[in-house]
């Protein structure tokens, strides 16, 4: 990234913006940005850098709006400041989410970055007295306390005087989130509690987990603040996407993901299909409307008026793995469909370990993510004896007993990682089952790197699928989904 | 127009004194719009008071209030403008048979046969208006490119007529649903703004104000149960105007406690769906048991 880059983006705005006419003229040529590194403008450029490089889009207009407001609010507020910002930059909840974290960093770092290059430091708390001095239980009352008042500025000075109290013997261990944590133990503090204050003996040891986690925040931030005075560097920018965007692994993962992901599902495939909806494009015409349409121009239908394209609305039969290794993966992925159910003409789920067994109704009667995890796990009739997934037996049982719904408008999807166990994987079946469902897909939870090798019988499958796609992250699970109710895709 | 806005906390208070409790966020948007000119795009879920937010900021800048109600199927006919067909074939039949061309072309693509839609009375209109766009989501994509014109510039094209450019700078609010996603083209010429359920404190401020007789603890306790409702996974969650309703219900009603009794009878005003009564009668019901929340609570 070179800053030559990021300093000329607003001439070119400035020059080419078609609304600069019409808009109050202060707002586009009152506040030009100074030119090179230094200074607030260009930090302010670097923020719109970074937050383009998490996908978030942010064009010239966005980020001259961001000047014009931040020329409104008063600086002074961090919470105007942040808004102003927010409601220029970020135009999506999830975009919201993205700025939220990417905020925080930034401006911590831009503040570091400054320090470093300055050679400033603060005076630290250890330096102007013996740590051995610090009251602890004095200390740890008032940490208490200021948790449940939760006040922002004493939240973090005690954050840097338990540090200085407790972090600093031998310089701490090196990695933050284990400093913290030891810090919340010495000082004695769990979550759980309430803001009220406390009654009994039970309830002088918990706080507010709300208060705990923003102690926590404000430990993290300190701790950062004095690696980087000690190693006189800052630590490198992680993207965040990835971090937040794998696909669960442990089982019972949370339900906000599900929401999250079906949410954002929901809404691109409510956006999807327009551009083929549009009413001039479409061939049948719409006798009601046309005669509607021609009592404007005396009974003379004029303009014909055309019945809108409905998008496709696929029968989905699904098949997931729920052997250990992959359940959570397949409970994740029914639920996310289950919750677009809408968009779907028909939807049927079976799960399978070494027999199948259809699920649809637990989906309709459930609506809690754990509850069908659990109602799936304990369900007798899907893992018999050994618990290995047989791949095999199942096409067997779906050929004999689901196989004569199947017709060309219904589409297949397997979740699972193909892994036999070293059994008789039957092909052959998989091919009839293929044959007559109209598309065919296998989505596999493990990265693509692994198939094939060891008792993954990929290959086999593979010829008889209308895509194969490696599904281990929410993206790519979008993009399945996408792909999957694409009007234009794929064989009738 | 009285004295101008100067900052976010004006606006809260202006809000404030026509009835609008705005959060920290709502007001310094709706301040930043009125500054800078920008339509603002208000998200978030349904009831949270998205369209009542425009129509108190029509009466707190004290202007006019334009809506514009989308739905599946509205275009610029019923959006911008329409030419009177009517009119237009009646003046044709009553012209003299030695009328020129040109003469009756121009005369029957005048502003006389133009009915105007709220997009284009909202900016011909000389005293600027608040336009409220109200469920864009619910509109197909060219409508929105459409509106893009509106939006930026605040000028309409006719093609018989020439441009119509704004007499007035109006205040746009649209509001989504958030049911699908919305062109980058109109996110790019608006501020952002997510109104999300208020806190506690801010919703308890909101239902007494609307339902002043109803006593505090009660208040508190409605606000407390509808708070453990929305924390439910329900496929609709309750909204304030239905914590609202349910006050005023209360009060009707003469309730002077929220047992267990009274809100099995009033449940349906806060929930609306089959399952989610189940759902609620099952979890939240068995909290109030005789004695009320806060027992229950302090077991838990």
């Amino acid at each position: 990234m070179g800053s030559a880059k990021r300093a000329e983006a607003p001439d070119r705005g400035a020059g080419g913006g078609r609304a600069a006419g019409s808009l109050p003229g202060r707002l586009y040529g009152g506040l030009p940005p100074r030119q090179g590194p230094p200074g607030f403008d260009a930090r302010l450029l670097e923020l719109g850098d970074e937050l383009r490089r998490e996908g978030v889009a942010i064009g010239t207009s966005e980020l001259l709006d961001a000047f014009g407001a931040l020329g409104e609010v008063s600086w002074t507020d961090q919470r105007a400041f942040r808004e102003a910002l927010a409601a220029t930059l970020a135009k999506s909840q999830e975009d919201r989410r993205v700025f939220e974290a990417l905020f925080e960093r930034f401006f911590f770092r831009a503040v570091e970055r400054e320090r470093v290059e300055k050679g400033l430091a603060e005076r630290r708390f250890s330096e102007d007295g013996d740590p051995e001095a610090i009251d602890f239980d004095s200390l740890r009352e008032v940490v208490r306390a200021a948790l449940r008042a939760g006040s922002d500025g004493e939240m973090r000075d005690l954050a840097r005087l338990s540090i200085a109290a407790l972090g600093r013997q031998g310089e701490g261990s090196g990695v933050i989130g284990v400093d913290i944590q030891r810090i919340r133990r010495s000082l004695g503090l769990r979550g759980g509690g309430s803001t009220e204050p406390p009654e009994g003996e039970a309830d002088r040891d918990t706080v507010p987990t709300e208060g705990l986690r923003e102690f926590e925040r404000h430990l993290r931030r300190e701790l950062e603040r004095d690696s980087v005075e000690r190693t006189r560097s800052l630590p490198p920018a992680r993207p965040l996407r990835e971090l937040d965007r794998a696909l669960p692994s442990a089982p019972l993962q949370d339900l906000a993901a599900v929401h999250r992901v079906a949410a954002r599902l929901k809404r691109r495939l409510a956006t999807q299909g327009h551009e083929t909806r549009g009413r001039r494009r479409a061939e049948v015409v719409d006798v009601r409307r046309t005669v509607r349409a021609s009592l404007e121009t005396g009974g003379v239908p004029l303009r014909l008026r055309h019945r809108p394209r409905r998008p496709r609305r696929p029968e989905l039969y699904l098949l997931c793995d729920v052997s250990t290794s992959v359940t959570s993966a397949s409970v994740f992925f029914l639920s996310v469909l289950h919750a677009l159910h809408d968009a779907f003409g028909k939807l049927r789920s079976f799960v399978f370990v070494e027999r199948i067994s259809e699920v649809t109704d637990l989906f309709a009667r459930e609506r809690s993510f754990a509850a069908v995890s659990r109602a799936i796990a304990s369900d007798a009739g899907v893992a018999d004896v050994s618990g290995y997934t047989d791949y095999g037996r199942v096409w067997l049982e779906f050929l004999a007993e689901v196989v004569d719904d199947l017709d060309p408008r219904s589409t297949v999807i397997v979740l699972g990682d193909a892994r036999t166990n070293g059994r008789e994987p039957h092909a052959a079946a998989f091919g009839r089952v293929a044959e007559r469902a109209g598309r065919t897909f296998w989505i596999n939870p493990e990265p693509k790197l692994y198939w094939n090798y060891g008792d993954s019988v990929m290959r086999a499958y593979e010829p008889f699928c209308d895509g194969v796609y490696e599904c281990w992250s929410t993206r790519q699970l979008e993009a399945f989904v996408n792909a999957l109710t694409d009007a234009r895709s794929g064989p009738a | 127009m009285t004295v101008p806005i100067s900052s976010a906390e004006a606006m809260a208070a202006r809000l404030g004194e026509v009835g609008y409790l705005a959060g920290d966020s709502a007001a310094l948007v709706t301040y930043l719009a009125t500054r800078l000119g920008k339509p603002v795009l208000v998200e978030g879920p349904a009831g949270v008071g998205k369209t009542e937010l425009a129509k108190a900021l029509a009466r707190a800048t004290e202007r006019r209030l334009v809506r514009l109600q989308c739905y599946e199927g509205l275009d610029e006919a019923k959006a911008l403008y329409e030419w009177n067909y009517r009119k237009q074939l009646l003046r044709i039949q009553t012209e003299a048979p030695d009328a020129g061309w040109e003469r009756v072309h121009d005369d029957i693509f005048g502003e006389e046969f133009l009915l105007s839609r709220p997009l284009l009375e909202a900016i011909s209109t000389p005293e600027p208006v608040v336009l409220l766009i109200d469920e864009i989501d619910k509109t197909d994509q060219e409508f929105e490119a459409m509106l893009l014109e509106v939006l930026s510039d605040f000028q309409v094209s006719i093609p018989e007529l020439g441009v119509v450019e704004a007499r007035s700078h109006p205040l746009v609010l649209l509001t989504s649903n958030n049911s699908r996603e919305l062109t980058e083209a109109l996110k790019r010429r608006c501020l952002y703004l997510w109104l999300d359920y208020p806190d506690a404190e801010r919703e308890l401020e909101i239902v007494r104000l609307h339902a002043p007789e109803i006593s505090e603890t009660t208040a508190r306790r409605l606000i407390e149960v509808v708070h453990m409702v929305r924390a439910l996974d329900l496929k609709k969650p309750p909204s304030i105007a239905e914590s609202i309703d349910w006050a005023r219900a209360l009060l009707l009603l003469g309730a002077e406690e929220l047992d267990a009794g009274v809100f099995e009878r009033t449940l349906s005003i806060i929930v609306k769906h089959r399952t989610d009564l189940d759902l609620v009668a099952e979890r939240v019901g068995v909290k109030l048991a005789p004695g009320g929340i806060r027992e229950a609570r302090r077991s838990a």
